[in-house]
């Protein structure tokens, strides 16, 4: 079944296709329904295709599927080829899952909105990068995907292109990811360089030969496009403003697959990563940084999805803290624990803002969990999963991240743990908020909500992608719980990884101590959360300072640094430089010619004399010359 | 390449006042020509990599001179597109006077610019180029909008002065290669086989050569006349100006200077990448602000046909490849452009971006079209403009990396200069005048279908059209390592 991998991305695409021809006929709801069975086709084929590489030998799990060349240009060869290899497979996996099932959800949640085929045409198109990302066997085609999903992004944050901001927000995202982009070709360039090829076999393969200077330059310069597909500092600027589109795109690019592309880069190249030990520590002190900045932010976001957003910048930053220690695995484990569990908690979102007709305004919610049990319990299950609560599955993704961040360095651990408490504080606040309390929505005159109908729960095509995401919140982590013989997704992963793997060497009574204390820090986070919000023994906004509210003003200072003085250099190139210097001194020469050419006019005088005057002169000079040089 | 002329002839004793007849007869004169392409593509034998199709008449004897058309991998896809977007820009023309004039001129130019691609003679290469500029000034200052006259002088003073230079270039070249009793001969191969001149000679020649290019590129900073020729040129003159004109000067870099200089071309090479990355730079800055779409849409070809000239500098197989590659694809793209911004400017009247607004809302299949053609130019992985671009960018990090380092941030600017005109032109809500905008006629759908299956084939299977172009490009490149101690690095040419 090896041989089918190639209609995984496929799929997508000819779903695309058929939309972008004939969606308009298709229309509403008909167009949804094609474009999930597109995506859910694709779910089936990468099932098949993992079950045959599982069946087979540790050493046999990688397979190449080439199609036909794409580049051909001297020593660039570059062709259309597909790697089903472990971790392409369990990225294939989650990515058509959890999109077969955010297709479902958006089925529900887009109708009646006038451009509904072409939110479906984006969204397969989107399916279909994300998945030539992560299945191609070579740089090159893997940023092919790379850009296509930023391009869709694009497309898809400002798909209510009439507000200014979702239109603004669209092209903040693509310029943003644009700066990472040129990490990414640097890095083809200095890899073709060296090994005159961008298959990863090659340069993969060839990885040790690399000096120290040149595996960190390229693993820098990697990095440097993970940071900004992955939203991490400095970067992360576009990941906010992202909110602008449909929620089912926050759920499905800005959450569960487009934002851990950059994950899956350093993953991929993590037999270069090995080589640069700087290069991992930096990824490593990133990643925590941003885990940590970005969760005190969403601490105090009052939209109730751009607290997610901060949420998922800061869990970016765990998988990008566990790059850095080594641990690939966990890594991956919290991608794919984070991908249910965040998917759940936009989808949970988008069905209360759905319910309160276009309310995101966290402080004019509240007593939801009456109106809405369905999302209300759906949503509470995710809150566990993220905050920690032991036994969900990102309890043990986020453990095994601690754990292996503590046998780096002990500092690593304790920014991961401090984020821990945040994490748990700050979606303690958004349930508390949202779903208990007075019900403000009531009260708040100038809302839509006010005047319209009860908040209501959500059809059935928006309700079965939440229980199923939600069930799989709670079991995710099995399929890596850190016991013997049940670690699967290890045992899964080594022939990727080898002997490049972390081993944690912590000692049991240690490792116990760290449980406690990031247990602790998850009770401390729901607490004051709880004293804050229900029982309000503090005023709540003495607990969102400004700093926080305006995300450490960090907004504001590029704006000032980059974007008024490029702006203004602009101008003065263009209205200066140019038109003024530049074409200046051209019409100058123009119009000393026109000068020249009007005194000249004089010389004709239409005098046969002067002419006669003229020629005579011409002679005698002409002799003259000839004269003097002895000839003829 | 002599049928647009016939059909100029024809057309020119078609009475005026049967504009239906007149236009009938061009377009199927371009189409023709089309075909005629399309049999020379047919004809083209891949992996060759000399001159095929060669045709060769003595002219003027005494002089050795000939007419000598031929065709390589260099210039055969460089036809193609000269034919295809004649035909589309004609089929797109809504000419307001004087229909017969219009298309005479169309069909003179056309003539011109596929003489001057086929011309393996200097003297009939240099008629064929100023042969080019008759009509095109004629174009703008005849068809043109409110200060065509300024802008049509502009032009024609600027490259009258280039050519001025080559015409002595040529000359020198030919007379003193014809010293010590060799024959007298205009014949591009047999000259560029001889390398008899000392260094600095050559280099001054490569120099007269390299002006008269670099005004046609536009090489910063000889770049002013080009805004003002593309906004004031009618829209079938900006396309034809922007996707074939500009190649004439890429193309003579290509074909005359690196061909018959190549010592002078490697010495000189650092001096044409930093014009090339100045350009890419500033094109895409100065681009960003300006007030009138299609004069943004002008400065872009600054920054792009910057691409093309490190591609070309780069002196390796894929550098080489790509700058070819780029010249088809912003031929197509920027031309592709310039009919939207034509299409948007019969509808409202007007370019200036700050009266556009919100045209996605009444204009869907508009605003799609030009979302693909934009990220074409942007370079989007996928389309046309990704691999010439990407190509150019490996090609000269091999050699030149610092060049290559500071021209890929031309990347970012070319997004932040298109996507900000796109999100003021088409998103936002439309006020009244923008929101009764009608959609793409069926004819206009029809004009743009073939550039955009173009950009998308392109993109994905650039493979026929860089097989058919290896063997020249290689050939090229060993012509200039025979003649220079320069070697293209082992990892570019796949040793």
């Amino acid at each position: 079944m090896l041989e089918v991998v190639w209609l995984i991305p496929l799929l997508p695409l000819a779903g695309f296709a058929v939309l972008l021809v004939g969606g308009r006929r298709l229309g509403d709801p008909l167009a949804g329904w094609l474009a999930t069975s597109a995506v859910a086709g694709s779910f089936v084929t990468s099932v098949l295709v993992f079950a045959s590489l599982w069946h087979r030998h540790a050493g046999h799990r990688a397979f190449t599927k080439e199609l036909f060349t794409w580049v051909p240009a001297g020593g660039l060869q570059v062709k259309v080829g597909f790697l089903a290899d472990p971790l392409s497979m369990t990225m294939a996996l989650f990515v058509t899952g959890v999109g077969a099932l955010i297709h479902l959800y958006s089925i529900g949640y887009m109708r009646g909105d006038g451009r509904y085929p072409t939110f479906f045409v984006y969204m397969n198109l989107f399916a279909f990068s994300m998945l030539m990302l992560v299945l191609s066997d070579s740089f090159l085609l893997t940023f092919l995907g790379w850009e296509g999903v930023g391009a869709c992004s694009y497309f898809l944050i400002s798909f209510w292109f009439d507000r200014d901001t979702a239109a603004s927000a669209g092209k903040k995202a693509f310029v943003t990811n644009r700066v990472g982009d040129i990490g990414f070709m640097l890095a083809m360039f200095l890899m073709f360089a060296t090994f005159g090829s961008l298959q990863y076999s090659s340069v993969l393969g060839h990885a040790g030969t690399l000096s120290h200077t040149t595996a960190t330059a390229i693993a820098l310069l990697l990095f440097l496009g993970a940071v900004g597909k992955s939203a991490q500092l400095p970067l992360y600027v576009w990941l906010p403003d992202a909110m602008e589109g449909p929620t089912p795109v926050s759920a499905l690019i800005h959450a569960a697959t487009m934002v851990t592309a950059g994950v899956y880069l350093m993953a991929r190249v993590n037999p270069i990563l090995a080589l640069a030990p700087g290069a991992l520590t930096l990824i490593a002190v990133v990643g925590a940084v941003t885990a940590l900045f970005a969760a005190t932010v969403a601490c105090a976001q009052d939209d109730i999805k751009r607290v997610l957003a901060y949420s998922t910048i800061s869990q970016l930053g765990y998988m990008f803290l566990a790059v850095g220690s080594g641990a690939y695995v966990a890594a991956i484990f919290h991608m794919v624990t984070h991908a249910f569990f965040k998917a759940l908690l936009f989808l949970g979102a988008g069905s209360v803002i759905h319910g309160l007709h276009d309310e995101q305004d966290m402080k004019r919610m509240g007593g939801l969990r009456r109106f809405m049990p369905l999302t209300a319990s759906t949503f509470i299950v995710g809150w566990l999963a993220i905050a920690g609560f032991p036994g969900f599955s990102g309890f043990w993704s986020k453990d095994d991240i601690l754990l292996n961040a503590w046998s780096k360095s002990h500092a690593l651990w304790a920014v991961g743990a401090v984020t821990a408490a945040l994490t748990a504080y700050y979606m303690s606040r958004q349930v508390f908020l949202v779903f208990y309390g007075p019900e403000r929505w009531k009260t708040a005159e100038e809302t839509e909500a006010a005047h319209a109908a009860e908040p209501h729960d959500a059809p059935w095509t928006m309700a079965v992608p939440l229980v199923t995401l939600a069930v799989l919140s709670v079991t995710g982590g099995v399929v890596n719980l850190p016991f013997h013989r049940l670690n699967f997704l290890e045992r899964w992963m080594e022939p990727v990884f080898a002997d490049r793997l972390r081993k944690v060497d912590v000692a049991t009574g240690t490792k116990a101590v760290l449980l406690v204390a990031v247990l602790v820090a998850f009770v401390a986070g729901v607490l004051v959360a709880g004293a804050v919000y229900l029982a309000r023994r503090v005023r709540e906004r003495s607990m969102e300072p400004a700093v926080l509210r305006q995300a450490w003003g960090i907004d504001a200072l590029y704006a000032g640094v980059i974007e008024t003085p490029g702006l203004a250099l602009s101008s003065w190139l263009a209205y200066v430089l140019d038109t003024k210097v530049i074409d200046g001194a051209v019409n100058g020469v123009g119009s000393t010619v026109r000068t020249a050419g009007a005194r000249l006019r004089r010389v004709q005088t239409g005098y046969v004399r002067n002419y006669a005057l003229g020629i005579g002169l011409g002679v005698v000079a002409v002799l003259a010359f000839m004269a003097t040089r002895g000839a003829p | 390449m002599v049928l647009p002329v016939a059909a100029a002839v024809v057309i020119a004793v078609v009475p005026r006042s049967r504009p239906e007849i007149v236009r009938a007869l061009a377009l199927l004169a371009a189409v023709l020509e089309v075909a005629l392409s399309g049999v020379l593509l047919h004809r083209f034998r891949t992996g060759i990599a000399g001159f095929q199709l060669v045709s060769q008449h003595p002219w003027i004897k005494d002089f050795g001179i000939s007419w000598k058309v031929g065709v390589d991998g260099i210039s055969l896809f460089l036809v193609v597109l000269t034919a295809v977007l004649f035909a589309v820009a004609m089929a797109a023309s809504t000419v307001e006077h004087d229909l017969k004039a219009f298309m005479c001129w169309m069909l003179v130019l056309e003539a011109g610019c596929v003489g001057v691609f086929l011309s393996l003679d200097l003297f009939l290469f240099f008629i064929f180029w100023e042969v080019v500029l008759v009509p095109m000034y004629f174009l703008i200052g005849g068809w043109g909008y409110e200060r065509r006259v300024y802008a049509a002088l502009k032009f024609f003073l600027y490259t009258m002065l280039g050519s001025a230079l080559m015409l002595v270039g040529i000359l020198a070249l030919v007379f003193l290669e014809a010293r010590g009793g060799r024959p007298i001969t205009f014949d591009l191969v047999s000259l560029a086989n001889n390398q008899h001149l000392a260094g600095a000679t050559a280099k001054w020649l490569f120099l007269a050569f390299s002006a008269s290019f670099a005004v046609k590129v536009p090489l910063f900073p000889l770049h002013t006349w080009l805004p003002d020729a593309h906004t004031e040129a009618p829209t079938a003159g900006s396309v034809i100006l922007a996707g074939v004109l500009l190649k004439l000067g890429t193309y003579g870099f290509l074909r005359f200077g690196l061909y018959l200089f190549p010592k002078a071309a490697v010495d000189l090479a650092p001096v044409l990448l930093t014009l090339g990355v100045i350009g890419i730079v500033y094109g895409a800055l100065v681009a960003a602000v300006q007030r009138d779409l299609k004069r943004l849409v002008a400065y872009s070809s600054v920054a792009h046909l910057g691409f093309i000239v490190l591609g070309t500098f780069a002196l390796t197989t894929q550098g080489l490849q790509g700058g070819l590659l780029q010249m088809i694809n912003h031929g197509i793209s920027t031309g592709a452009l310039f009919l939207l911004v034509g299409m948007i400017y019969e509808r409202r009247h007007t370019r200036q971006i700050s009266e556009l607004r919100g045209l996605q809302r009444s204009a869907p299949v508009l605003a799609g079209v030009f979302m693909v053609v934009m990220l074409s130019s942007i370079g989007l992985p996928g389309l046309n403009g990704f691999v010439g671009e990407f190509l150019v960018l490996l090609g000269t990090f091999v050699t030149r990396r610092w060049w290559a380092v500071v021209a890929v941030t031309g990347v970012i600017f070319a997004a932040v200069y298109l996507l900000w005109a796109y999100q003021r032109v088409f998103h936002g809500t439309p006020d009244e005048a923008n929101a009764s905008v009608p959609d793409m006629t069926w004819r206009e759908r029809a004009v743009m279908l073939p550039l955009v299956v173009l950009i998308v084939f392109l993109g994905v299977y650039p493979k026929p059209v860089l097989d058919r172009m290896a063997p020249s490009v290689n050939a090229l490149l060993t012509h200039i390592e025979r003649h220079t101690s320069y070697q293209q690095p082992d990892v570019a040419a796949g040793r």
